[in-house]
């Protein structure tokens, strides 16, 4: 029983950052926040899908001609790597747009903005204050 | 050297783009960089065209990228199933960047034009990239390249609205943990099968009967693809990317992005998990189909109480997926092809919409919202004109495309005997003639500024197209018909 807890280790590791990260993701209501859990949340996969490809024992898979070795699969290795350039770019976009929502609404909070934009709202369309109309010819 | 083209169709659709997109970025001029962009989506619409008619010969194309031969290297796969998106976004992408050359100027800063086009060429490429490849890490890759492109092209609309930037990050945050869902999923899949390629894939599961690994990995796949597809409940991204992205962006997303999702879930329904039917089966009976059914209501109702007219369409868009995630989901032979045909032809009926509310608010220079419209109908004839039309459409009104795909799926749902759907089908469209008639008796019969304004026909022409196709496909829908049959028939054989 305990052995076969601790034989995955790893995959609790990544059970408790996925949740973590999930978690932040949809709890939290500041928007930089929700980045980290996004970005925790992708690290989890990443590590998900390193313990896949690692054997006990097994070396880097170098081709040796002297010994028969066992080595880990490296295509999951690969595959990660191109996660973390696409994770890279959604952070950066993420936190690009972070930088901006702040600049116009200054600030990240959920509600704050959220409160600003239902009064945008109401002006606008509710009361049709925008009836008077300026043709373009 | 026409024969190196026509081997080399399928990556040339996905390449052209994806090249030009970086050329596009330098040339400082608005107008040779729209020409730049115009010709690249006209060439992907001319290689799309062209693997169509290959299709018709070979009905099944794998293309062994750089010569790496599957199930190792990455595999393109063409097949009758996979044409259907490629010229629908191929297609669409073409008359939006037509469209696109009068209108982009009016709302993002001239510096930043070409950029704009850089990013759409981008999302173009992700898109036609989704639906030609047959590896499913390949996939998420395209998956993230179109999504994320996508994403700053919503953000670009914040140059007219800063509640652009907000529905931007959502869209950046769900479609992230969309795709990394996905990924999850493919994850698990590849630990125990060992395998990325579909093909591949399909016939390794077939020894895996209920394995809750492979349980596991298909349900986050699944989530993970419906999250980009925008089936309810997970659709909350999509009525504000739509409502706030640049009017020009609108037009392509509204009609492409889903679209190419839906087939990917098309996919992995009926041809990567093929084998394991149960499984198939339960998700589409219990979850597939009653989220279908609630997003053809959901969707529908929001739209009648929207009074923003570009939020209205989004919300209509909800619906109107459902009414194809519904075929998916009573999964006969002729409810997959009516899925089909009403793919394709949303494609074009919410373009023609799209294009028609963008063109009036050019015009008006506001937010088009319902309060604003009084009158517009009698100002802009042309552009009222295609937009009944293309409404009529959506409502399914006989000898409009819409129609046709109402009657399939009709047909589809009474021939698998489920009557009760068909009058829910039934029910939904009649409820979507509200908003339709909404939009219309205030821009005909409300009184508003005597005006006649001059509509500029590049504006129009693109829109007079589309609206062509709408009436064209109405009247003789062999072509599409047929090609979605013969789909549906790739998809799940004969067996049913």
């Amino acid at each position: 029983m305990i052995s076969s807890t601790i034989g995955i280790w790893n995959y609790w590791i990544v059970f408790c950052l996925m949740m973590i990260g999930l978690f932040l993701v949809i709890g939290r209501k500041n928007f930089l926040k929700k980045i980290v859990g996004l970005t925790i949340f992708q690290t989890s996969v990443f590590l998900l899908y390193i313990t896949f490809g690692k054997i006990k024992g097994g070396t880097p898979p170098i081709l040796n001609e002297s010994i028969e070795s066992i080595y880990s699969n490296p295509l999951p290795h690969v595959l990660i790597l191109t996660a973390i350039v696409v994770g890279v770019a959604t952070t950066a976009l993420g936190l690009s747009l972070v930088l901006k929502i702040n600049t116009e609404y200054g600030s990240i909070e959920e509600d704050d903005i959220s409160a600003q934009d239902l009064v945008d709202y109401h002006d606008d369309i509710e009361t049709g204050k925008n009836v008077d109309l300026k043709f373009k010819q | 050297m026409i024969d190196i083209l026509i081997k080399n169709l399928p990556i040339l659709v996905v390449l052209c783009p994806l090249i030009t997109s970086l050329f596009v970025v330098l040339i400082p001029n608005i107008f040779f960089s729209w020409v730049l962009t115009t010709l690249s989506t006209f060439l992907t619409f001319l290689f799309s065209i062209l693997l169509y008619q290959e299709i018709q010969i070979k009905s099944h194309i794998s293309y062994a990228l750089g010569k790496w031969m599957p199930p190792i290297g990455i595999e393109y796969i063409i097949d009758r199933v996979a044409i259907i998106p490629i010229i629908i976004i191929s297609g669409i992408s073409f008359f939006a960047t037509i469209f696109a050359y009068k209108i982009m100027p009016e709302e993002i800063e001239k510096k930043s034009i070409s950029k704009v086009y850089s990013l759409w060429l981008l999302a173009i490429a992700g898109l036609l990239g989704l639906v030609t490849t047959g590896d499913t890490f390949n996939l998420f890759v395209f998956l993230e390249i179109s999504s994320l492109a996508s994403v700053a092209l919503v953000a670009m609309g914040a140059q007219k609205d800063k509640q652009a930037l907000v529905a931007a990050y959502n869209y950046l945050i769900i479609g992230a943990v969309g795709a990394t869902l996905y990924v999850i999923g493919v994850g698990l899949l590849y630990g125990i099968t060992g395998t990325l390629n579909m093909e591949d894939l399909t016939n390794r599961i077939s020894d895996l009967n209920n394995n809750k690994a492979l349980i596991a990995g298909f349900g986050f796949m699944i989530i993970g693809i419906m999250v980009k597809a925008a089936v309810f409940p997970l659709h909350i991204w999509l009525p504000r990317a739509y409502a706030y992205a640049p009017s020009a962006v609108s037009v392509l997303l509204a009609a492409t992005a889903t679209k190419a999702s839906l087939y990917i879930l098309a996919r992995i329904l009926f041809s990567v998990f093929e084998n394991s039917e149960d499984l198939i089966n339960n998700t589409l009976l219990y979850v597939i189909l009653p989220l279908s059914i609630i997003a053809m209501f959901a969707g529908t109702i929001m739209a009648i109480y929207e009074k923003d007219i570009k939020r209205l369409l989004a919300h209509s868009s909800v619906a109107q997926i459902g009414y194809i995630t519904l075929a998916f989901a009573i999964g006969t032979k002729a409810s997959i092809a009516a899925g089909f045909i009403h793919m394709f032809n949303h494609a074009i009926i919410k373009g023609g919409l799209f294009i028609a509310i963008t063109s009036l608010g050019f015009f008006i220079q506001k937010r088009v919202t319902i309060n604003n419209l009084s009158g517009l109908g009698r100002a802009m004839p042309i552009t009222f004109f295609c937009f009944v039309l293309c409404s009529l459409s959506l409502a399914g009104l006989p000898l409009t495309a819409g129609f046709i795909s109402k009657l399939y799926l009709i047909k589809a749902t009474i021939s698998s005997d489920a009557i009760w759907i068909a009058i829910l089908i039934l029910i939904s469209s009649a409820l979507s003639v509200v908003y339709l008639w909404k939009m219309i008796e205030v821009m005909w019969i409300r009184e508003g500024k005597k005006i006649l304004i001059k509509e500029k026909p590049t504006i129009y022409i693109s829109l007079i197209i589309i609206t062509f196709f709408n009436i064209y496909f109405g009247l003789d829908a062999s072509l599409v018909v047929n090609g979605s049959f013969e789909a549906a028939e790739k998809l799940i054989g004969d067996l049913k």
